[in-house]
């Protein structure tokens, strides 16, 4: 028989007290090995409900599930094709970031870029024909959660889009999400002007067809599919974190999809040698280009570790603009949601916190899956946006390890000991902690138009995780 | 700054102006950004763009009425300022340049990040032994205690409060995952010589306890003690442990872990009297083990728990010693005198009435042994009376009575100046946890007290061992020089305060 009650009655245990010190002094005056925990009552949530997930038979094998799926997801990219083919989007229908949203309770940014989605697809004459239009629901919105599909900051995507396809290979899912369009005066920062058009029709004319051609013959001539979880984790070795900065991720994007660029036979698909160059440029010159292939390799694994009953796991987080939402493992595609807060951190020229909206985009699915904030010690040029310092930056990934159920070995993180990212957030240990998840994110002008005013650092409204926290544990109770 | 699109005419500031261009000098974005906030924070300047010269940046700068005039390549650093005099903008240039050259100071590791829960801190451990153990609010015992039974740790859950769904549930889990909970509201277990909570300083050896009640296991282990015999561990399970709800999960599981110790040649149950089927169960388990079993449970047909350890002696082949003892004064009480018990450990008082009901008929009891004998809250009710000061009821609000006197300390002070006449008879308990001179404060209130009342024997039941950090025999000798006679054991003390009322059983 092995050792009774695993070693206890073998060895003096080490203690780990938590609750009032006179335990532990007395066990210190007799030499005991003791680590005091710093408690302290949850963050919130009803103490019943703590109990109830905590004690609920099916959430450690169902935690364990969700993770194993999680980590064992693969990302490589398989296509690139408009939304109107592989999301069979209709026209007059539009992809939003975040929860559900109508015209009428979306922020600047958001009608920002939807508007310009609406001038885009010249379903509009001009922004006020684009209002009129979707003011009177005449465009169905819909989140990109629904499609399987994420986009940063606005993440606005309409049929003629081109869309990264990718594929998990382990469990067969897919993932979409639109072409990165640079930084400052673009459309899923709520800006509109014809700079934005102009760069939008380039995108579908020219770079999408490029870059589908670029990835479709390589696959035709029996070449491996791009590995993109690979290059995510080798971001993190290279001062990334996959959220806020992407410039290793989008270097090493372009040494992959370069060769084959290079070989599109320009002058049969209609395009000439100066498209090519334009589309290495382009590329060449985003730092976050690989964020959109990035956001779709958290979403393959986060839709893997979907729908496990009992799993008190996040699967989403996700922001519109004007609300924060999330989703977990154990309640399948219900939205919990709060009001979205506003970031803190630098502001681009003259801009200020008076200017910037509050907090968007679908790009939080990379915490989600443990990177960005959460992996914030793999980059800490990131921390200082809020006056931070190399050790916050630290702190916060320490932190982040408390929230969460697992390490990612593949997304290791050098300066932790290459341990593997904070990975698969617990709604429960977010309330027992009662510290809330670190997203790392750029700022949106508040006034439609604007573009990008920052980026920074920013929270979840405790209210997403209270909602989710009371559902979880009538779901464990009714179990 | 207005979000104005970039086709409207850019607005034309006023005051002083500097846009610079610098090549050579290179730094990352969000550096440049945080030069450029912390200037424009300065008296007097109205607008700071220091930043690479990107096509976006320059046009920034456009917005900002801070183009540079000549051409400009996206390696050239931009500083452009716009201030409300020379002065303001001589010094905005100067800052740029201070905090341009500052060089960060290295902090050296990150921040030490505290553990919250018993999960993250079990987490942090290298393999090896560990146990949990909670005192946190009862109602958030449970996710703490759930931490260490998914980490395949015991734990002792000192906190009271626990509801019995949850306990069952815990010490469920527990089972499945082979480990032990010990508790909720326990106060007493040695764990491969460690001692937690309040537990003496008793020598090691063959005799394991499965303890549903504190003060009992410590009595039966300063009785072992003494008589030169050792115990392996004291398992606590915690006062509901055999009751019908419960079940005795926990001390089925103590004692089947136990009986594959090596170091545990015996094993003593020590409880209050469990639900019969619970009794049934925990007993037919017993007879499968290996090691022997033998019970120490309080009640009326078995209401001594010396007698139980003198029979484990007996068992083992040794003899029963001569209980340590110091005799007191042998002053008799005043005819029609009442028994006036005031205890701090609740099984000690139970065993205390279970041994003098025979004797005194009725004894009233804030934990009576019979629903009609409560005392509500009347501590100064006339006849014979045994208090425990232990119970949840008069520990809402302070301390355990092993710590905190001053409750017992009182009612002490109004019996004796109540002229009632009465034998005194208190419980002390020494060991880890408990009043570091527990004498110090009660030979005062005992000299006091008996000075008063003319005539007041005082009989003292001290738990304890000469390890113990205060020492039996010091306490011992404190009190008998205050006039008590002082017994080692809790049945030896009552059996001397019924001899005193002329009322042995």
């Amino acid at each position: 028989m092995s050792e009774p009650l695993g070693g206890l009655l073998s060895a003096p245990p080490a203690i780990v007290a938590a609750g009032v010190d006179v335990f532990s002094d007395a066990l210190r005056a007799q030499g005991a090995e003791v680590h005091d925990v710093d408690w302290r009552p949850p963050g919130f949530g009803r103490a019943d409900d703590l109990a109830a997930l905590a004690l609920d038979p099916r959430r450690a094998t169902a935690n364990r599930v969700a993770v194993e799926r999680l980590l064992a997801a693969g990302s490589v990219l398989v296509d690139v094709r408009p939304a109107r083919v592989v999301l069979d989007l209709q026209d007059r229908t539009l992809l939003h970031s975040g929860p559900p949203l109508t015209w009428e309770n979306a922020s600047g940014p958001m009608r920002g870029a939807l508007i310009g989605a609406c001038l885009f697809e010249g379903w509009a004459t001009d922004p006020a024909d684009a209002e009129r239009i979707l003011a009177a629901g005449e465009i169905t919105l819909e989140p990109c959660h629904h499609h399987r599909t994420v986009g940063p900051m606005a993440g606005v995507t309409s049929p003629s889009m081109w869309m990264w396809c990718l594929e998990d290979p382990v469990h067969g899912g897919r993932a979409f999400c639109n072409l990165n369009e640079g930084l400052g005066k673009v459309l899923r920062m709520g800006a509109y002007n014809d700079e934005v058009l102009t760069r939008l029709a380039w995108m579908r004319d020219v770079l999408g067809p490029i870059l589908s051609a670029a990835v479709r013959a390589p696959l035709e001539a029996g070449a491996d599919p791009i590995d993109v979880k690979a290059i995510l984790a080798q971001m993190l070795q290279m001062g990334d974190e996959g959220h806020n900065r992407n410039r290793a991720g989008s270097l090493m994007a372009l040494r992959e999809l370069s060769p084959a660029i290079v070989a599109v036979d320009a002058l049969s698909s209609g395009h000439s040698s100066d498209d090519i160059a334009a589309v290495l440029r382009f590329i060449g010159g985003n730092e976050h280009f690989f964020l959109n292939l990035g956001m779709p390799t958290a979403k393959l694994a986060m839709d893997a570790a979907r729908d496990v009953p009992g799993s008190s796991m996040v699967t989403v987080m996700a922001r519109n603009g004007t609300e924060f939402g999330i989703q977990t493992a154990g309640t399948g595609d219900r939205w919990f949601t709060g009001p979205a807060q506003t970031p803190v951190g630098l502001y681009l020229g003259d801009y200020g916190p008076e200017d910037a909206n509050p907090d968007i985009g679908d790009s939080a699915i990379m915490e989600t899956y443990g990177v960005g904030g959460f992996s914030m010690a793999a980059a800490p040029a990131i921390v200082r946006f809020v006056g931070g310092t190399v050790p916050d930056a630290l702190a916060t990934t320490e932190r982040m390890y408390q929230l969460t159920l697992t390490e990612n070995p593949a997304m290791a993180i050098p300066i932790m000991g290459f341990r593997g990212s904070p990975t698969g957030i617990d709604v429960l240990k977010v309330a027992r902690t009662g510290w809330l998840p670190q997203i790392n994110t750029g700022m949106a002008g508040r006034v439609a138009g604007t573009g990008q005013v920052g980026a920074g650092l920013v929270q979840p409204p405790q209210e997403c995780f209270e909602k989710a926290l009371a559902a979880l544990a009538e779901e464990a109770r009714g179990a | 700054m207005s979000a104005t699109p970039p086709s409207a005419a850019p607005p034309v500031p006023s005051g002083a102006r500097s846009v610079t261009l610098r090549s050579g000098v290179y730094a990352d974005s969000v550096k440049l950004m945080q030069v450029s906030r912390d200037v424009a924070a300065l008296a007097g300047v109205t607008g700071v763009l220091v930043a690479m010269a990107t096509p976006l940046n320059l046009e920034l700068a456009t917005n900002m009425g801070l183009a540079p005039e000549a051409p400009t390549s996206p390696e050239q650093l931009l500083i452009a300022i716009r201030a409300e005099d020379e002065d303001a903008l001589a010094s905005a240039v100067a800052a740029v340049d201070a905090a341009l050259a500052a060089r960060e100071r290295s902090t050296g590791t990150a921040t030490a990040v505290p553990q919250r829960t018993i999960g993250a801190g079990l987490d942090e451990l290298a393999d090896g032994s560990a146990l949990a153990i909670i005192s946190v609010p009862g109602q958030y015992a449970v996710a703490e205690a759930a931490d260490a039974i998914a980490a395949g740790r015991s734990v002792l859950v000192f906190s009271d409060g626990v509801s019995v769904e949850h306990e069952v549930a815990l010490k469920e889990a527990a089972h499945r995952s082979g480990v032990l909970v010990m508790g909720p509201d326990c106060g007493t277990a040695i764990v491969s010589g460690v001692a937690l909570g309040f537990a003496n300083v008793v020598r090691p050896g063959p005799v394991g306890l499965v303890a549903a009640s504190g003060t009992g296991a410590q009595q039966v282990s300063c009785l072992l003690d003494a008589a030169g015999v050792g115990v392996s561990h004291v398992l606590g399970v915690g006062g509901r442990d055999l009751s019908e709800a419960v079940g005795g999960l926990a001390t089925l599981d103590a004692l089947a872990a136990l009986d594959a110790d090596p170091a545990t040649e015996r094993v003593l149950l020590v409880s209050k009297p469990p639900a019969p089927s619970v009794e049934a169960s925990v007993s037919a388990a017993a007879a499968e083990l290996s090691v022997p079993v033998r019970s120490a449970v309080l009640s009326a047909d078995t209401p001594d728990l010396t007698a139980a350890v003198e029979a484990l002696l007996r068992d083992m082949g040794l003899d029963v010693p001569t209980w340590p003892s110091r005799p007191g004064p042998a002053e008799s009480a005043v005819p029609g005198a009442t028994l006036k018990g005031l205890y701090s450990g609740g099984t000690l008082a139970d065993e205390a009435m279970l041994l003098a009901a025979p004797a005194l008929g009725d004894i009233r009891s804030n934990t009576p042994l019979k629903p009609e004998l409560d005392l509500g809250t009347d501590l100064s009710a006339k006849g014979h009376v045994v208090i425990d000061f232990g119970d949840d009821a008069l520990t809402v609000g302070r301390a355990h009575p092993m710590i905190d006197p001053t409750l017992r300390l009182e009612a002490i002070t109004s019996l004796a100046a109540s002229g009632e006449p009465a034998v005194l008879l208190l419980d002390v308990v020494l060991g880890y946890g408990a009043d570091p001179d527990p004498a110090g404060a009660l030979v005062p209130a005992l000299t006091a007290a008996r000075a008063t009342a003319g005539n007041l024997p005082v009989v003292v039941a001290l738990i304890g061992t000469e390890a113990d950090p205060q020492g039996w025999s010091r306490q011992a000798d404190a009190l008998a020089a205050a006039g008590a006679a002082v017994f080692s054991s809790n049945s030896a003390a009552t059996r001397y305060a019924l001899d005193l009322l002329g009322a042995s059983s």
